[in-house]
């Protein structure tokens, strides 16, 4: 009787002690993300303080909220304001990306679906391009640029994060366009629907969530990239992330300032990245990840 | 495609055998290895190379095996994980200008930052006056640039190994388990050897980025006290000291390192390839 208890109570107990040290991982899961999202809400909590409140040691954290330093970003008595830039970024990331998607799809499409001879060589070429570091190509780039008349023209940047972008874009799309059903596309061209019929009316819809992720992607990289930015914009084209290494000189009393910009220059990538979680991993390995 | 991609890298090795300062017009004209010999000889461009190499292992590695403990934690259920899953991810998605910003100064700096400010605070609970307040981007400024940059790059590989760990078949982690294999024995033989090629991918994309970094080295130290790693100085020479031919050959060189990498990516990329068409 005692022995069959023991028995019993065995799993019962481990299963208890399981219990235990799961809760115990689960807390130890919210203490390292409460540690890494640290940063990024002492961003936010100075964004939010005022300048005086905001340059203290010992931090003050329960000093009163404000919305100044956003309201200085945004121009407010210092006469610069950071819309021009805003927009270029903007008008940058958006085009680029939207020309990524036009360029991307029919050749992943090609590469995918009706599998060109060598593709993975194709394939390949595609992703050693992205190998080459893009300080190596900086200097002609600039001489070009310069030539051409288009230093410190947005349009520039837009055909550069197009180029830039397209390998990885390529990858992504391949992978994701190879998950369309073969008897959806062989039934469509029976019918006599034609390449860009089927391209719009069939493979689109289907693989959507894939395109999406690939263009918040292409718009993360363009809207972060600083390098070409910095070097090949100047007044006029000048992106958020250059406009942002303005502030790397000021110091002291305008912390509450620089912590807003930073924030609202963020806002639009962790929006966009907050809402594809999922397919930001798929897209980031480069679609290898299933 | 190729033009836009491909051309800009052949300018760079032709400027790179070339005399060219923008200050000096006149005085333009094939200078064959001299770049070379120069760019060799300048111990900055040696401190420089040492600095990227410990600057990309150090931040790969650790943010390797930090995102490996963050996915296994993950991995399991608990409340809350989808919270949790956001907030480790927001360092991923802050803009990199934005957070070299942010680490410089509203964490890093001596008088206010929010590291000092801490140290104070906890000192003062034990009523002394007296913390120690280092500067820390002067003391340890390579240090404090990987610092930020493991940070950054952490969630990066957090997401990548939480979608292999979630991709591993569990009828096999539930038959190891009925056979009464314990949690180590099924990570060391099971679990791992399935995650070795997302561990793989992870480092390689991972080393691929890093090595490339501009933003965190610009922001933080401008270069300075040995954190000037290669893309730096490249910006350097050409931006402000506008030698073309030198900036030429040191991007030159920048590039072959990545050739190193970048054979080994392949290899393990297209490994995953022949996976994929079997």
């Amino acid at each position: 009787m005692t022995a069959a208890t023991t028995t019993l109570s065995a799993p019962r107990r481990r299963a208890a002690a399981a219990r235990r040290g799961g809760a115990l991982l689960g807390l130890l899961a919210w203490g390292c993300g409460v540690l890494f999202f640290l940063p990024f809400a002492w961003m936010v909590l100075t964004s939010l303080h005022s300048e005086s409140a905001a340059a203290t040691n010992p931090p003050s954290v329960g000093a009163g909220l404000t919305l100044q330093g956003y309201r200085e970003f945004f121009g407010a008595g210092t006469g610069v304001s950071p819309w021009p830039p805003l927009i270029n970024s903007l008008t940058a990331s958006v085009a680029s990306t939207l020309l990524v998607l036009l360029l991307s799809i029919p050749a992943a499409y090609a590469l995918s679906i009706r599998p060109v001879r060598k593709w993975t060589d194709v394939m390949f070429f595609f992703l050693s391009t992205k190998m080459l570091p893009a300080v190596a190509g900086l200097l002609p780039i600039y001489l070009i640029a310069q030539n051409a008349g288009m230093l410190d023209d947005i349009w520039l940047l837009v055909i550069l994060y197009t180029a830039m972008n397209l390998p990885i874009a390529v990858w992504m799309m391949r992978s994701f366009l190879a998950e369309v059903p073969r008897e959806l596309l062989e039934a469509a061209s029976i019918d006599g629907a034609g390449l860009l019929t089927t391209l719009a009316r069939i493979v689109a819809p289907v693989a959507m969530p894939g395109i999406a992720a690939t263009a918040l992607i292409s718009f993360i990289f363009s809207w972060n990239e600083l390098l070409f930015a910095r070097v090949l914009t100047g007044v006029v084209a000048g992106t958020a992330p250059v406009f942002l290494t303005g502030f790397v000189t000021s110091q002291g009393l305008f912390l509450a300032k620089v912590c807003a910009a930073a924030v609202c220059i963020s806002v639009p990538v962790l929006v966009a990245g907050f809402a594809a979680q999922d397919k930001l991993v798929q897209g980031l390995s480069l679609g290898a990840v299933k | 495609m190729i033009v836009v991609t491909q051309l800009p890298f052949v300018g760079t090795l032709v400027i790179s055998f070339m005399r060219w300062n923008a200050l000096e017009p006149d005085d333009r004209g094939f200078g064959g290895l001299a770049n070379y010999k120069a760019a060799f000889e300048d111990p900055a461009l040696r401190s420089s190379i040492k600095t990227t190499v410990l600057l990309t292992a150090a931040v790969v590695l650790v943010s390797l095996l930090l995102g490996l403990v963050l996915a296994l934690l993950l991995d399991r259920r608990f409340r809350g994980r989808g919270i949790v899953r956001t907030m480790l991810i927001t360092p991923f998605l802050v803009v990199p200008a934005a957070s070299a910003l942010l680490w410089k100064h509203a964490i890093y700096n001596a008088s206010y930052g929010l590291l000092n400010g801490t140290l104070t605070w906890l000192w003062s609970l034990f009523g002394s006056t007296r913390a120690p307040q280092p500067d820390w981007l002067s003391t340890t400024p390579l240090l404090a640039v990987e610092a930020s940059l493991i940070w950054q790059w952490t969630p990066f590989m957090m997401l990548i190994l939480l979608a292999g760990l979630q991709s591993r078949p569990m009828d096999v982690v539930e038959a190891a388990r009925v056979d009464g294999a314990s949690t180590w024995q099924v990570f060391r033989y099971l679990t791992f050897p399935h995650l070795r090629r997302y561990l793989e991918l992870a480092a390689l994309l991972g080393s691929i980025y890093v090595v490339q970094n501009f933003d965190a080295v610009f922001t933080l130290t401008s270069g300075g006290l040995g954190t000037a790693n290669l893309p730096y100085t490249v910006y350097q020479t050409f931006y402000q000291g506008h030698d073309y031919g030198q900036a030429s050959a040191e991007g030159v060189l920048v590039v072959i390192c990545t050739i190193l990498l970048a054979t080994f990516a392949l290899r393990t990329v297209s490994s995953l390839f022949r996976e994929e068409s079997l």
